[in-house]
């Protein structure tokens, strides 16, 4: 394990058991990435790719009918796939943060934005009284909340979304987090407001040097935030690379439709439109899950599962036409 | 642009809002304060601009779920808010809506071809044969087979339910169709199929869309013009690429600068518009953009700017061009 990795998935499935166990979903099915603090690296694919089962398990946040069932989630060096909940929770929330999506949802209307920015230092950092107050203040003026001192009396439903939203991200600095996971946390603010967020996520992660898993399915917004992206789908990561190395020269026929058909200002040209549908994980193809809307499709995508395959360029991508290109050369 | 299908003018919907228990002046939301729109013949004109500037207000009046406070909106001759009985009916026939979410707006209790049939039930006597026979071709026309018509909604997945509601929409001899954020619920490698499918129907058919979206890119791409408001306000209209290129007002190149980057290296460091859209309630004096606005001169908080013809076509509402 690199030395200064925060976080270590390697070889991550979990499945899901339904209908008494007879019926196995494998949202995630053996996915390895590695993350260096101050390091953004974006989680791409569709609903139902496997981006939020990956989160939740590394946090340990999973659905009861969900289990992990292989590989390891190494954390600042402990296998977090080996803690009690009990343990789980002393890290959640101070070490490793999650900002969700609907901060409406993530925030509870019947407290004071005081209280809930508070309650991780109040349990993680043991702060009363005045620290504890200079403590929340603080964080509110690091989200720009402006007057901190009368907006921290006030309850949710008195703020904006995109303030909303920013309370979200200070309880989630609250405890001094090594790792920010961010699930889609700006699909419901408006543009110039996604934008100051965005900005000001990267602002804090230069100053605290916190690492960040950025889930989304916006290539905007990896083009945006992220040093390095995996792209997810049907419960594999199917390409990994460098940000520029992914939309200079996308390895996986998935990656080049999805960069194809993302809609560029300024081009009026007929975007590209992947056919088909995303993939029912209960009932996946054979092979190469893509297999039946790649446009290169070959007939050994249709019986053999395609291994990782490194171009050498930083990339790695899950693809017979890239391990054909390289074994013949 | 000949004579246009459908022409807005001078829009105004308020609405009022008791805050005082005890008599007190009413307040009024202005939702919609004073907007001028036309859509021509296989048009698609885009409205862009935040939640809460009046987008959606603007389309409920153009379907009249919502009656105007004061001024137009005409459709061929005629202003629709004088329309009753058989001609409203027709109205209702040829101007028809797409919502975002194709989860909420399909009744999971009804069969695609009664879904579909439903707005030729209800505004035509053909025989049930004939229902058969136009549900099926347009269903044709969108690209799902005539053999789904007897599954129900939650067969399908988002990319063909909104495929189904566009067939709904097409049924009648249908002239415009409201576009509310018709892709911004579907997954991303379906989104694109959407937008083709209906760039595709355009060209077959003439039909025209008044497109209303967040995503500046997406509204471009679709949008032969692209109109964009703010607090109830038209602030700038343009030929889509006219704006794209040279975006005027402040707010629309606010709008621009915080879009989000095609490529990691143009993750440009410009600094976006500040603070958030104000309450409807309180419009600011003046320009309503001038608390925002990185440009704001004194005469900005006094005079409210009003439309005038911008260079390169189209027309902007801002003192800097005066």
């Amino acid at each position: 394990m690199a030395r200064d990795a925060v976080l270590q998935v390697a070889g991550l499935q979990t499945h899901f058991f339904t209908f008494g166990g007879t019926r196995v979903v494998r949202a995630v099915d053996g996915i390895d990435f590695t993350l260096r603090a101050g390091e953004t690296l974006g989680l791409v694919g569709e609903s139902g790719s496997g981006k939020t089962t990956t989160c939740l398990s590394i946090v340990g946040l999973l659905p009861r009918a969900a289990r992990i069932v292989g590989g390891r989630v190494v954390f600042e060096g402990e296998d977090l796939t080996r803690k009690s909940q009990r343990e789980l929770r002393r890290i959640r929330g101070r070490r490793i943060a999650v900002i969700l999506q609907d901060p409406m949802a993530s925030l509870n209307p019947l407290f004071t934005i005081y209280r809930q920015v508070a309650e991780p230092a109040f349990f993680h950092q043991h702060l009363r009284g005045r620290p504890l107050r200079e403590r929340v203040q603080g964080l509110l003026r690091a989200v720009r909340i402006p007057s901190p001192e009368w907006r921290m009396r006030e309850y949710p439903h008195q703020m904006s979304g995109g303030m909303r939203q920013r309370i979200v991200g200070a309880i989630a600095l609250s405890g001094g987090p090594r790792l920010v996971i961010a699930d889609e946390p700006t699909t419901n603010l408006d543009v110039t407001i996604q934008a100051q967020y965005l900005d000001l996520l990267k602002d804090i992660q230069r100053e605290t040097g916190v690492a960040l898993i950025f889930v989304t399915h916006n290539l905007g917004i990896v083009a945006k935030m992220c040093d390095r992206v995996a792209v997810m789908y049907a419960g594999k990561i199917v390409e990994q690379a460098p940000v520029r190395e992914l939309f200079d020269s996308p390895k996986h026929p998935y990656t080049r439709a999805l960069l194809g058909s993302m809609p560029r200002l300024g081009s009026k040209e007929p975007l590209y439109s992947i056919r088909g549908q995303p993939p029912n994980l209960a009932n996946l193809p054979a092979g190469c899950a893509f297999h039946p809307r790649c446009p290169d499709v070959m007939p050994r995508c249709m019986t053999e599962e395609p291994r990782d395959v490194r171009p050498g360029d930083g990339s790695v991508a899950r693809c017979w036409l890239l391990d054909d290109v390289l074994t013949r050369s | 642009m000949s004579s246009p299908v459908l022409e807005v003018r001078a829009l105004k919907k308020h609405f009022p809002v008791r805050r005082r228990l005890l008599g007190g002046p009413a307040t009024w939301v202005k939702a919609v304060d004073g907007v001028d729109l036309a859509i021509g013949a296989g048009e698609t004109l885009g409205l862009i601009g935040e939640s809460g500037c009046g987008k959606t207000t603007t389309s409920k009046l153009i379907l009249r779920q919502e009656t105007p406070t004061s001024g137009t909106i005409s459709f061929g001759s005629r202003d629709i808010a004088s329309l009753e009985g058989r001609d409203l009916m027709a109205y209702r026939r040829a101007v028809q809506v797409v919502f975002q979410d194709p989860f909420s707006s399909l009744s999971p209790r009804m069969r695609v071809r009664d879904i579909v049939a439903e707005p030729l039930e209800i505004h035509t006597d053909l025989s049930p044969a004939a229902i058969d026979e136009r549900v099926g071709h347009v269903l044709e026309l969108v690209g799902l087979a005539p053999d789904v018509a007897p599954l129900f909604p939650h067969e399908f997945s988002g990319g063909q339910r909104q495929r189904i509601a566009i067939a709904r929409a097409l049924a009648t001899d249908t002239r415009l169709i409201v576009l509310d954020e018709p892709v911004s619920a579907l997954d991303v490698s379906v989104r694109a199929q959407i937008i083709n499918q209906l760039e595709e129907l355009q060209k077959k058919l003439g039909v025209s869309y008044l497109f209303i979206g967040h995503d500046l890119a997406t509204v471009a791409h679709i949008s032969h013009r692209i109109a964009v408001m703010y607090l109830g306000k038209i602030v700038e209209s343009a030929a889509s690429e006219t704006l794209c290129t040279r975006p005027m007002h402040p707010y629309t190149q606010a709008l621009f600068a915080a879009a989000l980057p095609s490529h990691p290296d143009d993750r440009g460091q410009t600094t976006p518009i500040t603070g958030e859209i104000p309450s409807a309630l309180s419009l600011p004096s003046g320009c309503r953009f001038h608390p925002r606005c990185p440009s704001a001169m004194p005469v900005c908080s006094q005079v409210e700017p009003t439309l005038r013809r911008r260079d390169g076509g189209g027309e902007v509402a801002c003192h800097l061009y005066e």
